[in-house]
């Protein structure tokens, strides 16, 4: 890949930014609304992506990571006063432990198994939050109040209540994470990744340790889907256990398998487009788990590489 | 009631649990066994098998026999169906792959919950159970019916076990299982095994939850439990194996009736699926598995 390829690359992601900045000028309430909430969901996406894309790791599990965020940043808030910032940073903090753990028991196995035991950890972490539902009030949830979702940075308030404010945060946050994508696809340690995935046996002989590579992939992604479950606790300030449910753990998988697995914007579109048809159709039908099931045997049976993989493949060799 | 007495009767559900569960977990295993595809779907296969033994059993009047009988042979007849449509139209085509087939199998699970849901309502319904009568023990009566439940689901497992050592059709779906391409050149029609298979998996499901209605009501939820259940129960009974699928179940269903009688029902879930993820990652071939080839 040439200069012009990095310079191309650098300037279509920074493009689909300042478009992400204008849409907010251009866009009714309604969607203003809604913009923030997706792109938080496609940062919980981008994490998924870096394991599933890139690493080739199918994941029945993500929603702990996720759900990790949300609590992790969520009860300290309600419970013990704590700021925005070092909630926010606990939200991290929590899924990055909880992805070292759990990455160290399930990388021992592989394939089926592996997806089974995610999806079992993730079945765990979800009974634990009904289990204390006096602390976490279950399916209920925790509301954050507006008091506990404002900080001050260099003599301003800044008030992610508001909804300006909520929007750019979504939009940094977003940013942040599409080019931490980026720059993990684009480094060695990313070359190892997909050659993991396309060839474990030969990378181990090659004399890499597939083991720790695979680790660390587990945790940036559980990171990303935590800074995600962070960001949704405190910009929304609502904290339940159905974000740890098995439903969260598909949704993922379907917006990746969307856009384009192992693409840097492909989260991005999969998240937009699932979530404007689920919320379109709503107004005609409540059917939409009706919908989530099509899409996702239609992409496989038919768009198996979803929406940017299929640009890349046919059109636009040097898409990252 | 004294501990004694408690325990037996916790052991008695445990046991219908166990049998119910034998059968659908028989189910997830021999699909996984011999098409190595993970039919996320399984569980929504034993619901659909409930919801139409509702409405088959509402389709007659007079005895509740009738009914009942009426929808334990339907309902597994047209599961059986729903399930070779889906393998025809989507699993084949996928030609078995793991990953997209268990994609694709999660789809089917949005579809047929929702269907459900869309056409049999969120409503939970009862079957009436075709007789009524109890056992009277020494301490307490106890419903005819649940024994018979277990004793039906004994005479299901020793016919699948019967079918699959004993007859032409069992043996070639155990070469299937075996070596698939080695089949194959042996003239075995390894695609048709796979359709009968998947068919025959969704029956047991389907079967299981039409003798489970008159005990638990038809909900369109009901499919995730036995989902998670029969995991576990395939996990620790080893892939494919069918004697340490029914061991597994008899353990995990008396365990399961037991924690739930004397601690909390979501203790004893978060305990059992924490334990049987560690079996996996330590002991992939299960607690009564051998190691796999």
């Amino acid at each position: 890949m040439g200069r012009g390829s990095a310079s191309r690359v650098l300037a279509l992601h920074l493009a689909v930014l300042a478009v992400l900045v204008a849409l907010y000028f251009v866009l009714p309430d309604y969607h203003r609304g809604i913009v923030p909430r997706v792109l938080v969901l496609a940062v919980f996406a981008a994490g998924y992506n870096i394991l599933f894309g890139y690493t080739g790791l199918l994941s029945l599990g993500h929603a702990m990571f996720f759900a990790a965020g949300i609590y992790g940043a969520g009860m300290p808030a309600y419970y013990l006063d704590w700021g925005v910032l070092p909630a926010f940073a606990a939200g991290i903090a929590s899924g990055a432990v909880l992805a070292l753990v759990v990455g160290f028991l399930a990388l021992r196995t592989s394939g089926v198994a592996f997806m089974i035991v995610t999806m079992m950890f993730s079945q765990v972490f979800y009974l634990t939050t009904l289990y204390f539902t006096t602390w976490t009030r279950g399916e209920e949830g925790l509301v954050i109040g507006q008091q506990l979702r404002q900080f001050v940075i260099g003599g301003t308030i800044v008030d992610l209540t508001d909804p300006a404010t909520r929007y750019f945060a979504a939009v940094i946050l977003f940013g942040v994470v599409l080019f931490a994508s980026l720059a993990v696809a684009r480094a060695p340690f990313g070359r190892v990744l997909i050659a993991i995935r396309e060839n474990e046996e030969r990378v181990r002989m090659l004399g890499y340790d597939v083991f720790l590579n695979k680790l660390a992939a587990v945790v940036i992604s559980g990171v990303f889907c935590a800074a995600a479950g962070a960001a949704y606790a405190l910009l929304f300030g609502y904290v339940g256990s159905t974000f740890a449910s098995i439903q969260y753990s598909i949704l993922p998988l379907l917006w990746v398998l969307l856009g384009g697995a192992a693409t840097t914007l492909g989260p991005l579109i999969g998240t937009v487009f699932m979530f404007y048809v689920v919320d379109i159709t709503s107004g005609y039908t409540s059917a939409y788990l009706l919908i989530v099931g099509i899409a996702l045997i239609l992409l496989v049976l038919f768009f198996p590489k979803g929406f940017l993989g299929t640009v890349r493949e046919r059109w636009l060799r040097w898409l990252p | 009631m004294g501990f004694g007495p408690h325990l037996l009767l916790a052991s008695l559900e445990g046991l219908v649990t166990a049998a119910v569960l034998s059968l659908t977990a028989l189910g997830l295993s021999l699909v996984f066994g011999v098409m190595r595809v993970v039919n996320v779907a399984h569980g929504e296969f034993f619901m659909l098998g409930a919801v139409l033994a509702w409405f088959f059993s509402t389709l007659v009047t007079g005895h509740p026999a009738v009914g009942f009988l009426l929808a334990l042979v339907l309902s597994p007849l047209v599961v059986g169906l729903v399930a070779l449509i889906c393998e025809r139209l989507v699993l084949r085509r996928l030609s078995y792959d793991p990953e997209a087939t268990i994609v694709a199998t999660i789809g089917m699970l949005y579809i047929i919950q929702q269907l459900a849901l869309t056409f049999y309502g969120p409503e939970a319904r009862p079957v009436l159970a075709p007789f009524n009568f109890r056992v009277a023990l020494p301490w307490f009566g106890y419903s005819g019916y649940k024994l018979a439940v277990i004793a039906a689901s004994i005479l299901l497992m020793g016919m699948t076990w019967f079918v699959l050592t004993r007859t032409r059709i069992g043996l070639v779906m155990r070469a299937t299982q075996f070596d698939r391409e080695t089949a194959q050149n042996f003239g075995i029609p390894v695609d048709r095994v796979y359709a009968i298979v998947f068919a025959l998996g969704a029956m047991l499901a389907a079967v299981a939850a039409v003798l489970i209605v008159p005990i638990q009501q038809a909900h369109y939820l009901m499919g995730l439990d036995p989902l998670l259940l029969s995991f576990i129960v395939v996990i620790i009974g080893g892939l494919g194996s069918l004697r340490g699928t029914v061991l597994a179940a008899v353990l995990i269903g008396l365990s399961d009736g037991i924690i739930s009688v004397f601690f909390s029902p979501t203790l004893a879930k978060m305990i059992a699926t924490l334990l049987v993820a560690l079996v996996l990652v330590f002991r992939p071939q299960g607690l009564f598995g051998t190691v796999a080839r």
